[in-house]
């Protein structure tokens, strides 16, 4: 028959239509603005309207979610910045499209360069957003950030000062990289820890086979 | 490799010996011949990518050509060296008419000169354009070094905006006496000149004169900034070629410069549909030249992600094509969700929805995070399933869909063979030629799976087989996902940086939209010396004017979203 | 939607005529009756573009803005989102459809390649960022932003236009509207005003 197809498509849209709102009955105002609700609408059982209400709820980004890179530091005592970037540059090398710009600081009296960065530029325009400079990052100090709201009136350039968040705040959006990390570095110090004591005892082992 | 016998032919055609190199070298002048008895006597009826190669040390140009049967089987490589001051090749249009446009792109980017080629124009670039880019020789505006990583970066940071620096590019070479004033733009002339056109006297004297149309660059319909002139005759074409370039973004230039980790998310904006897929064509290439093998737990979440990819492309097609129809946006709407559903996957797991860049020579970037299986899981055993009959129902028997695309838009057989069409248009035609069966790479050979195929070659065909992809697609998933072992995702330590021994290697999976291949010439450094991609939306396209000729002009539209086409493959 | 701010006039309304009155200003209904119409030109042009189709479509659905109504002719629309790169054979095609948009129109930038190149910057046939050739109120950093920060910077072009003051508007002077000039096709992209320099390096040459 003609229009039988027609008829079965049009089938599909009317049960579209009335998923929705048997959805929302079923989920008695529960179905926005919760996060059991957005849940639900994201997932494989999600029936009829799935919007998203942006702003007024936000999907949850999942922790491998990468925007912009961005700057670990961590707090000293005092509050004081430790910047966990030693300026090694690997960053810099690695970026496929080349918008990384560090200077390594100078030591003020010997005018030598040390392990801290001076100036740390990301042009985020030219920032293909890939994570390669993360993940190649041997000191766990450039990390890609969660916050996607950063659109502007200007062009975006971020300087040493933009970049920089505290460690804290890196634990909080990607809690199981920063436990694992912070695993390995404890490891790592350890190793070396344990490699100059086993170093020193030997030492210690031959100052006193030559004294005897 | 299989080695023929190619004795008849003497010297002009000899084995490439060089280290790290295959196929066979052949003079320019038996280039014919030697193309025509492959073909008709060799079984070679597939001709996949021709492209060339600048060896500035050598004062050469090599012409790489590769093809296929399309039985199945290892490709034939085979190569013609000419000197770089006199650039000329016989060009093989007539012999594989799906050389026509990557002859046109070698002749745009390095300046190749294909001798019998009826329509050398510049293909991506505008006729008038300065230079050969791809020339070893030539500068962009913006240059700054040969390959990265720049010294400017890292320890001094000298930033500057290039286009601060350049108020009209210092490496811009205008020609002797360039006047502004005076420059003519002859792009357009020639695009004109090149479509066939007709005047007709009927009895009463009355003269009728071809009708010229633009569809694009910017046009709803077009799939981005695609365009198409057309001469018509009332409404009906008559002659029909696609313009492209207006996404050109230097792909393979920039490739050229990249180190070899570098271009792994840069093949994400290839295709940027099909991310994943992109990652796999260009992780398999290298690993050829580095000659590594890839862990057991890393091939099957390479094989799951590039099927999620599959799928949530041609939904995504669908969608599109249903768009270009007419029947706006609602079909779409239902194939984004899905997809959108797809993309939580990916975000989950690669940390992007789109742009995935998760393939790493070797091996992944990482592992599959917690939960993200059951999801995939989720995905596959339920919801998309049922949700691709459901499209079916929809759409498959709708009236309207079937009058405007049953036995429109038709492409034979030998067509699609002969215009190198990759993918679901070719298997449209009912070539059941799919890479994942004909050479299979990776773990493919492990899965139980149909090569989907369907024998009308119009409209309707290239719609409905993609719905059987997504069938299959689903098929590898699930016994993927209930096979897949623990284990290492990552062969050796991850570099950044590393040296490739020298020699050439191709690399080509069965991307959505077809054979996606990865051509890299290494010449044992850091960066490729040549890289070069066989894109499927591109070659595509060589039918598409031939596909079009005689329909009303509201069809090709719904032609051009049967084939599918990314612009950023298209133009790279 | 958001109307709270619409019935605000400044001061204080009398309680015997409080919700029976609405006092708002000129500008605040004519910056909400723009704000909450804005209809996008379907134009895309880049990986960028299928991120702005999916926050068209149902799950971030941008009509919930009023940015429904995509626009396929510039005639008709009033914001031109550029999303994606923008190339040199491209560029006059942009500047002819920015010249055609009628006045109120805005410009948004989506991702890095339309703000300032991105990461195809150093390539032969991109220009750097859209803002070279025609002006950009709005700038979405990512690459590609995802529907979520595309919609945040629709938000970011909304409070812009909430923030306009009708006779400052550029579209109710005199003089102010002329067409941006097309550049042209040449061994390069030659914009207009580099002609006399281009003309005088080339004697020199």
């Amino acid at each position: 028959m003609y229009g039988k197809g027609l008829l079965k498509g049009l089938g599909v849209t009317l049960k579209r239509f009335a998923d929705t709102y048997l959805d929302d009955i079923k989920w008695m105002g529960k179905r926005y603005y919760t996060a059991e609700g957005l849940a639900h609408r994201s997932s494989k059982d999600a029936k009829g309207i799935f919007t998203v209400q942006y702003p007024e709820e936000k999907l949850p980004v999942p922790e491998e979610f990468r925007y912009v890179p961005f700057l670990v530091y961590d707090e000293g005592e005092d509050g004081e910045i430790l910047n966990r970037c030693t300026a090694c540059g690997i960053c810099s090398k690695v970026c496929p499209p080349q918008c990384i710009w560090i200077e390594r600081a100078l030591d003020p009296k010997t005018q030598r360069p040390i392990q801290e960065p001076s100036q740390f530029i990301i042009d985020v325009d030219i920032c293909m957003n890939c994570g390669l400079c993360a993940e190649f990052c041997p000191f766990d100090s450039i990390k890609m950030d969660h916050d996607y709201e950063i659109a502007s009136y200007g062009r975006t350039v971020h300087h040493l000062d933009d970049l920089l968040k505290p460690a804290s705040y890196y634990d909080e959006i990607r809690p199981v990289n920063s436990t694992r990390e912070a695993a390995a570095r404890k490891e790592a110090e350890e190793a070396k820890a344990a490699k100059k004591a086993a170093r020193e005892a030997k030492a210690a082992a031959r100052a006193a086979a030559k004294t005897d | 490799m299989t080695t023929l016998d190619f004795s008849r032919f003497g010297t002009s055609v000899a084995v490439d010996e060089r280290e790290g190199y295959e196929g066979y070298l052949v003079s320019a002048d038996k280039l014919v011949e030697f193309a025509t008895a492959l073909r008709d006597e060799y079984g070679y009826d597939y001709l996949s990518s021709v492209t060339g190669v600048d060896y500035i040390a050598e004062e050469k140009f090599e012409v790489v050509y590769h093809a296929y049967k399309t039985i199945g089987g290892a490709e034939l490589v085979f190569k013609v060296q000419v000197a770089r001051d006199k650039a000329e090749v016989p060009s093989l249009i007539d012999i594989y008419p799906g050389a026509d446009f990557q002859e046109r792109e070698a002749w745009d980017l390095l300046g190749i000169k294909f001798t019998g080629h009826p329509d050398l124009r510049r293909i991506l670039l505008w006729e008038g354009f300065e230079g050969h880019p791809l020339r070893k020789d030539w500068q962009e505006a913006y240059y700054e070094e040969d390959i990265k990583p720049f010294k400017s970066r890292w320890p001094k940071a000298e930033y500057t905006r290039a286009e601060a620096q350049n108020p009209y590019g210092a490496n811009v070479k205008y020609p002797d006496q360039f006047d502004p004033e005076k420059w003519v733009p002859e792009g357009e002339d020639a695009l004109y000149g090149s479509l066939a056109k007709y005047e007709t006297t009927d009895e009463s004297g009355l003269k009728t004169d071809h009708l010229t149309v633009n569809l694009g660059p910017q046009h709803p319909s077009t799939h981005g900034v695609f365009r198409i002139a057309a001469t018509l005759d009332g409404e009906t074409i008559m002659n029909l070629k696609p313009v492209m370039g207006y996404l050109h973004r230097n792909h393979e230039k920039i490739g050229e410069r990249n180190t070899y980790l570098q271009n792994m998310p840069f093949t994400d904006r290839l295709d940027y549909l099909s991310s994943l897929s992109n990652n796999f064509g260009y992780a398999l290439a290298v690993e050829k030249l580095l000659n590594i093998e890839v862990p057991e737990r890393a091939e099957y979440i390479r094989v799951i992600m590039a099927e999620l990819t599959r799928i949530q492309n041609h939904l995504f097609a669908i969608g599109m094509f249903l768009n270009d129809l007419g029947a706006f946006f609602t079909p779409s709407l239902y194939a984004i969700e899905e997809r959108e559903l797809v993309l939580d996957i990916f975000e989950m797991v690669t940390g992007s929805r789109m742009m995935c860049n998760y393939f790493r020579f070797g091996g992944l970037a990482r592992d599959l995070p917690a939960g993200s299986l059951q999801k995939i899981k989720d995905l596959v055993f339920d919801r998309l399933p049922r949700k691709t009959d459901e499209m079916d129902r929809f759409l498959s028997e709708n009236e309207i869909l079937r009058s405007r695309t049953v036995g429109q838009g038709y492409l034979s057989t030998e067509d699609a063979i002969k215009y190198a069409s990759a993918g679901p248009v070719l298997r449209a035609s009912g070539v059941p030629y799919d890479i994942r069966r004909a050479a299979p790479y990776s773990i493919y050979d492990r899965f139980d799976f149909n090569v989907a195929v369907r024998y009308n070659g119009d409209i309707y065909d290239r719609y409905i087989i993609r719905l059987d992809e997504i069938r299959e697609s689903i098929k590898i998933l699930q016994q993927a996902v209930e096979q897949i072992p623990e284990g290492e995702i990552q062969t050796g330590k991850p570099r950044y940086q590393m040296k490739v021994p020298a020699g050439e290697a191709y690399g080509r999976v069965e991307g959505p939209k077809g054979e996606l291949g990865f051509y890299l010439v290494s010449d044992g450094k850091g960066n490729p010396y040549r890289y070069h991609v066989r894109a499927p939306s591109f070659i595509n396209l060589t039918a598409f004017g031939p596909m079009c000729k005689g329909l009303k002009i509201a069809d090709v539209v719904a032609v051009l979203g049967s084939i599918d086409i990314v612009l950023g493959e298209t133009d790279r | 939607m958001e109307t709270k701010g619409l019935n605000s006039p400044g001061y204080e309304i009398p309680d015997d005529v409080k919700g029976a009155v609405a006092i708002t200003t000129i500008d605040r209904i004519y910056n909400w009756g723009r704000r909450s119409s804005v209809w996008p030109l379907m134009f895309g042009l880049a990986c960028c573009a299928i991120e702005m189709i999916a926050t068209a479509a149902g799950r971030y659905d941008f009509s919930r803005f009023g940015m429904e109504v995509m626009r396929p002719s510039p005639r008709q629309a009033d914001l031109m989102l550029v999303s994606g790169t923008v190339t040199k054979k491209m560029a006059p095609t942009i500047v002819r459809l920015y010249n055609q948009m009628p006045e109120p129109k805005y410009v948004v930038a989506m991702g890095a390649c339309a703000s300032g190149g991105g990461p195809f910057k150093e390539g032969y046939n991109v220009v750097s960022g859209v803002d070279k050739l025609i002006p950009v109120d709005v700038y979405i950093p990512g690459c590609p932003p995802t529907p979520q920060a595309l919609i945040n910077g629709l938000i970011k072009l909304q409070e812009k236009i909430d923030g306009q003051h009708w006779k400052d508007t550029r579209w109710y002077r005199e003089g102010d509207l002329a067409a941006i000039p097309i550049p042209m096709l040449g061994p390069d992209l030659i914009y207009q005003e580099q002609i006399p320099a281009i003309k005088e390096a080339s004697k020199e040459a």
